[in-house]
């Protein structure tokens, strides 16, 4: 196997996001506004969990030293993290959950679709898995977007207030750097300006039909990919990795 | 017919094991206690998501909280086809929601303690759950048909947890000291409240004859609690772990076990209202349903935005008569 450090990395910001979500999405369960919602939001974030645990094992088998995907997830310091900024935002409350998940699905939708082909060919297998999730996830948010965008009056001032707190969130995505530069270089991931485009076409898509206002490119945030993150960060792990942290190497 | 008439028809049918479907005669007392019954057992399922959801976030490794996520969400459905099942009673779920979140309407007492530790998760599956099963297989077979065949699917699912949440207890049991107390710890905390959801000794328990009848209720509260501890101190027993009850002891003649006196009074403080979380239980939920109105309103809303527009489009695209002679 290919024991680049560069890959490992790369790897760890696929899984980091689909754990940090998914953790963040699990928040909702037994909490949601409808029973039937509830059950929807924790479907994703189920999927999200899996998808890590996919991902953060065979990272763990790229970088060689024998470390599990608990030994990634429960182990490493928020530092370590490689996640975009975006999902680790909290969830405020539905709409900003939706949103902040649209955003991501957006992305992550045309980010799988291209690894469904990867050079890296397990990263493909688990890619193919993966996008037909991701395929249902991006209907789902599209569709919540599009009715508390044009739902009441009350929604609509609640779901523009929620792109105008998170879209400095959403340029880090698209911003590669050394290590989506050598992913591309190798065949593994794809060109980050492409996926821009495609983003932006369904965001603008899903928005005219939300009558939602698209924000002026402003400032945006960015660090998560390299290890900076917001302060949320560090409370997620307190809940997660409590119990590994306080008594270490055992069984659960 | 008469109303006797009636009723003995229906009486005559649940004697002979025909199921009662919804748009059958039935007595009104029948489906009063029916929606009793099956509405409280939703509410349980939904606050039911609580404790063992407080403790998603911080499941001790990735697989654990997966099947977690999915148990709580399980949870979430048995309430779904509960609901749907009352429902089949001419009473809509909005309304029944609002009876246990604002109103008298109960659900189970044991929901109203608190998780403290992971190993409580593990209790929960195979006490609470296993209790569960107890109560719940009998119903499978309950008269009215909605309610059993809601059952039947409940069960199956129900049966997965009390086995995930007994490996949770044994993976603890056969780990460190530290994991053994966590065991031991939730063991003495959840065994008489688990002991005390099979409802009142029978000679307290008001509705258990009528629903006897009825074929509503199929087995006695204390029959179900000697079943649920005949098998669960085996199971303890194969863990490792104490049962907290010094009275406990294997009965020959019996041929069961013989078990100490259940408190009661704690039973009946915490249906009033003043279990250790009954505040925070109820507080959370209402929580979820008013943040959650202008969520649904706005579903609402655009549903009809939608339709109204549909309705536009159509008239557009094929005129009316009316339109067609003006
Ligand atoms: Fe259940
Ligand atoms: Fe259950």
């Amino acid at each position: 196997m290919n024991l680049e450090p560069s890959h490992f990395e790369y790897l760890l910001r696929l899984a980091d996001n689909a754990l940090i979500l998914g953790q963040r999405q699990s928040e909702w369960c037994g909490h949601g506004p409808v029973l039937e919602q509830d059950i929807a939001l924790t479907n994703i974030a189920l999927d999200q969990i899996g998808q890590a645990r996919m991902l953060l094992a065979y990272a763990g088998k790229v970088e060689g030293k024998g470390r599990t995907e608990d030994a990634l997830a429960f182990l490493r310091d928020a530092g370590e993290f490689r996640n975009l900024l975006l999902v680790e935002q909290p969830n405020e409350d539905w709409g900003y959950t939706i949103l902040r998940q649209f955003f991501f699905d957006a992305f992550n939708f045309f980010l799988y679709q291209e690894l469904c082909d990867s050079a890296d060919a397990e990263l493909a297998v688990i890619a193919q898995k993966a996008i037909k999730e991701i395929t249902y996830h991006l209907r789902f948010s599209s569709e919540w977007v599009i009715r508390l965008g044009d739902g009441t009056g009350l929604s609509h001032r609640k779901m523009q207030e929620a792109v105008s707190d998170l879209w400095m969130y959403t340029g880090e995505m698209f911003l590669p750097d050394a290590i989506d530069e050598w992913a591309k270089d190798a065949g593994i991931g794809p060109s980050l300006q492409a996926i821009h485009v495609q983003w932006n076409a369904r965001v603008r898509e899903i928005f005219k039909e939300a009558t939602l206002e698209l924000p002026e490119s402003g400032w945006m945030q960015q660090g998560g990919k390299q290890g900076i993150h917001t302060e949320h960060l560090g409370y997620i792990l307190a809940d997660m990795q409590f119990l590994q942290r306080a008594y270490p190497g055992l069984e659960w | 017919m008469n109303a006797e008439q009636l009723e003995k028809t229906f009486q005559d049918k649940v004697d002979a094991e025909i199921r009662i479907e919804p748009r059958d005669w039935m007595p009104e007392a029948y489906r009063k206690t029916l929606i009793r019954q099956i509405s409280q057992h939703a509410h349980s399922e939904i606050v039911g998501m609580l404790p063992e959801g407080n403790w998603i976030t911080r499941a001790p490794s990735l697989r654990r909280k997966v099947a977690l996520l999915a148990k709580v969400q399980d949870e979430a459905g048995h309430g779904l086809y509960l609901y749907s099942a009352a429902e089949t009673l001419g009473v809509e779920r909005e309304t029944l929601i609002d009876e246990y979140l604002y109103g008298n309407a109960k659900y189970s007492s044991i929901f109203n303690y608190p998780t403290l530790n992971w190993a409580d998760i593990g209790a929960i599956g195979w006490l609470v759950d296993g209790a569960a099963i107890m109560n719940q297989v009998p119903l499978c077979r309950c008269s009215y048909g909605p309610y059993a065949r809601a059952m039947v699917r409940i069960c199956k699912e129900e049966s997965f947890h009390q086995r995930q949440g007994y490996e949770i207890m044994l993976t603890l049991c056969r780990g460190s000291e530290a994991q053994k107390a966590m065991a031991q710890d939730a063991l003495n905390r959840w065994w008489w409240p688990s002991l005390m959801m099979f409802g009142p000794h029978d000679s307290d328990s008001p509705h258990s004859e009528q629903s006897m009848k009825w074929k509503i209720k199929r087995l006695s509260n204390d029959e179900l609690r000697q079943r649920f501890v005949d098998v669960t101190v085996e199971q303890a027993h194969f863990l490792g772990i104490a049962i907290p009850d010094p009275d406990l002891r294997w009965n020959e003649e019996r041929g069961h076990y013989d078990f100490g006196p259940i408190n009661w009074a704690e039973f009946w403080d915490v249906v009033k209202g003043n279990g250790p979380c009954n505040r925070d239980r109820i507080r959370a939920r209402r929580k979820a349903h008013e943040e959650g109105q202008w969520v649904r309103d706005a579903a609402m809303a655009y549903a009809e935005k939608r339709k109204a527009r549909q309705t536009a489009a159509e008239a557009v695209a094929s005129p009316t008569p009316v339109a067609t002679y003006s």
